[in-house]
């Protein structure tokens, strides 16, 4: 198991900040609108350097989806901020006619998506956001595993044409992907070659499969992690390249088992290369309140749900 | 047809004239659209694109860098804009006999996907063209482009939360290239806007918000040319425009000009005849 040493922890939406910062020194074209979380989204540099390519639009997350689809016309290049239960099911209609149906270059920025937004409880505990993003015809969805990767995700998709879901949270996580890391839409990012299962793990669930890979090894098995950080178009590729050498696949994610990554992969093992498949997501729950660790654990989305179902889907495969 | 500024209101009328024989010709060809609203909305949609507007049929850019946009936010009065914006020079008067078809560009409701010239955002879904106006607005005032962005909406269409959201957000911003235009026929699918939603005093409610407004009959050119002036010369002051344009859904057609009926109901054959007899062209150009 290769080893993933890191100097510091931070959190993923200030990757955002900061790559929406570096896009205002380098694109012109880049706009910022934000519903009344300038602060949670780590917009204030942005909002600070260039006041006037930033629009606070107050409380009000459906006209900032409309506002934010007409002003593509002219040129520019919108990003909007809020949480992502605010940035999809709130304004899934909006999203759809006047961004992905009118094939607009948003890029919806997600920050507090998942149980990891902790003590404010389910209302704001959004898990149903990548399946209802993906669905949409046209959206690019990414959900990138760190501060640096988030970063420069937020920097790729500014030269992606088209919409985008850019989902990311609140906690701070080890942030251990390389800072010059050339971001690529759609191509999955191999962190550790194994030969007994495949992980493909996404969001904050990445840093999880590096540590269960670890305990896996002390139990003598090779695990391959691969990091999703695209959810669509998804790397099918790389996904059953792996998959066919290890002849058993763990998905991992933040969100619920309906529609996430393990839905987007079980559907595409199905119709290539059937396989034993498990899933380590949330199983048709919503959250509630506490710390982060805490509901990760409750809600089996840690390093000791990883390891348990590797060790159930190898007992699976042929 | 001339486009320009100097189009003589006799012209105009003609236009008109043969825009609604187009609408009640393809709603009828299809048994299905909104005659209702779009006979009544004719007249300035005319108006728009043959008169008051900066734009370039010829060459449609989506960008519309220089040009005035106009955008529609009730999408179902589709078959006006369709052609309004064929007759003036966006696509083939021809293509007009697609609307609602298969593999046609002329959706049900408006939309950018088959690429359609003259559409810049999907409608249909309502309250969210006066968003995307604002949007649209904004970007001109960041590009320096000094013309003007135009919104149709429906009054029942008022009930939809999202349009207060854009209301009070276009006068915080000061959006002050932004004429919104309420197609005030007072009719809604399931009776009178009154009935069904209590609009009440839309005028004391957008100068409440911030907005300059104004009101005028818009099935008559004799007040709507001079309306459209007005809201124009308010640009530029700080605050958007709203033109409350008072209609009569059916526009032009006697027996489709009472209550809501024909809000969404597409005449037989007999009730075309009867809509074409009313409609008198100078010249017949029927597509």
């Amino acid at each position: 198991m290769k080893d993933f040493p890191y100097t510091e922890s931070k959190d993923t939406r200030s990757g955002f900040g900061a790559g929406l910062h570096e896009l205002g020194k380098t694109n012109p074209n880049v706009v910022a609108l934000c519903a009344d979380l300038t602060g949670s989204l780590k917009m204030d540099a942005f909002k600070k350097d260039f006041p006037e390519r930033f629009f606070q639009v107050g409380i009000a997350e459906a006209n900032m989806m409309g506002v934010a689809a007409g002003m593509t016309i002219g040129g520019k290049i919108p990003f909007t901020g809020t949480f992502a239960n605010f940035s999809t099911g709130r304004v899934y209609d909006q999203i759809r006619q006047s961004i992905a149906y009118s094939d607009k270059n948003v890029k919806i920025c997600a920050s507090h998506a998942g149980l990891t937004l902790g003590e404010d409880g389910a209302t704001h505990q959004i898990l149903e956001d990548l399946g209802m993003m993906k669905m949409l015809p046209g959206m690019t969805v990414i959900n990138p595993c760190d501060y640096n990767q988030t970063k420069a995700a937020t920097i790729a998709i500014a030269e992606h044409h088209g919409p985008v879901y850019l989902r990311f949270g609140r906690p701070v996580v080890p942030n251990f992907t390389p800072a010059d890391q050339n971001f690529v839409i759609g191509e999955a990012v191999m962190l550790n070659e194994g030969t007994d299962v495949s992980i493909f793990a996404t969001g904050h669930l990445v840093w999880k499969a590096v540590l269960a890979g670890k305990l896996l090894a002390e139990k003598g098995i090779n695990a391959e992690i691969i990091n999703i950080h695209t959810i669509k178009p998804l790397d099918a590729q790389a996904i059953l390249a792996s998959a066919r050498k290890t002849r058993c696949v763990v998905t991992a994610e933040e969100h619920q088992m309906n529609g996430g990554l393990g839905d987007s992969i079980a559907q595409l093992l199905a119709r290539e290369e059937p396989l034993p498949l498990e899933m380590v997501a949330v199983n048709d729950s919503f959250g509630e309140s506490a710390t982060p660790d805490q509901l990760m654990e409750k809600y089996k989305l840690n390093e000791a749900a990883i390891v348990a179902a590797v060790e159930a889907v190898m007992k699976r495969r042929k | 047809m001339p486009q320009t500024a100097e189009i003589a209101t006799a012209d105009l009328k003609e236009i008109a004239a043969q825009v609604r024989r187009d609408i009640v010709r393809m709603v009828h060809a299809v048994n299905s659209g909104h005659p209702g609203g779009s006979l009544g909305c004719t007249d300035l949609l005319v108006a728009l694109y043959f008169k008051v507007m900066k734009h370039n049929p010829e060459q449609f850019s989506m960008d519309g860098v220089g040009e005035d946009l106009f955008f529609l936010s009730n999408g179902h009065i589709s078959a006006t804009l369709y052609s309004v914006l064929a007759r003036s020079g966006y696509f083939p008067v021809s293509e007009l006999a697609t609307f609602r078809k298969l593999n046609s560009r002329l959706q049900g409701h408006p939309t950018t996907h088959e690429g359609l010239p003259g559409i810049r955002v999907a409608s249909g879904s309502l309250g969210q063209g006066l968003s995307v106006a604002c949007g649209a607005a904004q970007a001109k005032k960041l590009n320096g482009d000094d013309r003007r962005v135009f919104v149709l909406m429906g009054d029942g269409e008022l009930e939809e939360g999202q349009n207060w959201e854009a209301i009070m957000y276009a006068a915080h911003h000061k959006i002050d290239n932004l004429i919104g235009v309420i197609d005030h026929n007072g009719q809604q699918i399931d009776g009178s806007t009154a009935e069904i939603g209590g609009l009440g005093d839309l005028r004391s409610k957008f100068e409440a918000f911030g907005w300059h407004v104004l009101q005028a009959d818009g099935n008559d050119y004799a007040t709507l040319l001079p309306a459209l002036e007005a809201a124009q010369a308010a640009t530029g002051q700080g605050k958007p425009v709203m033109f409350i344009m008072d209609t009569r859904m059916g526009f032009g057609v006697d027996f489709m000009m009472e209550g809501h009926k024909w809000h969404g109901v597409a005449p037989n054959d007999a009730q075309l005849a009867t809509a074409l007899e009313q409609l008198t062209v100078g010249t017949v150009a029927d597509y």
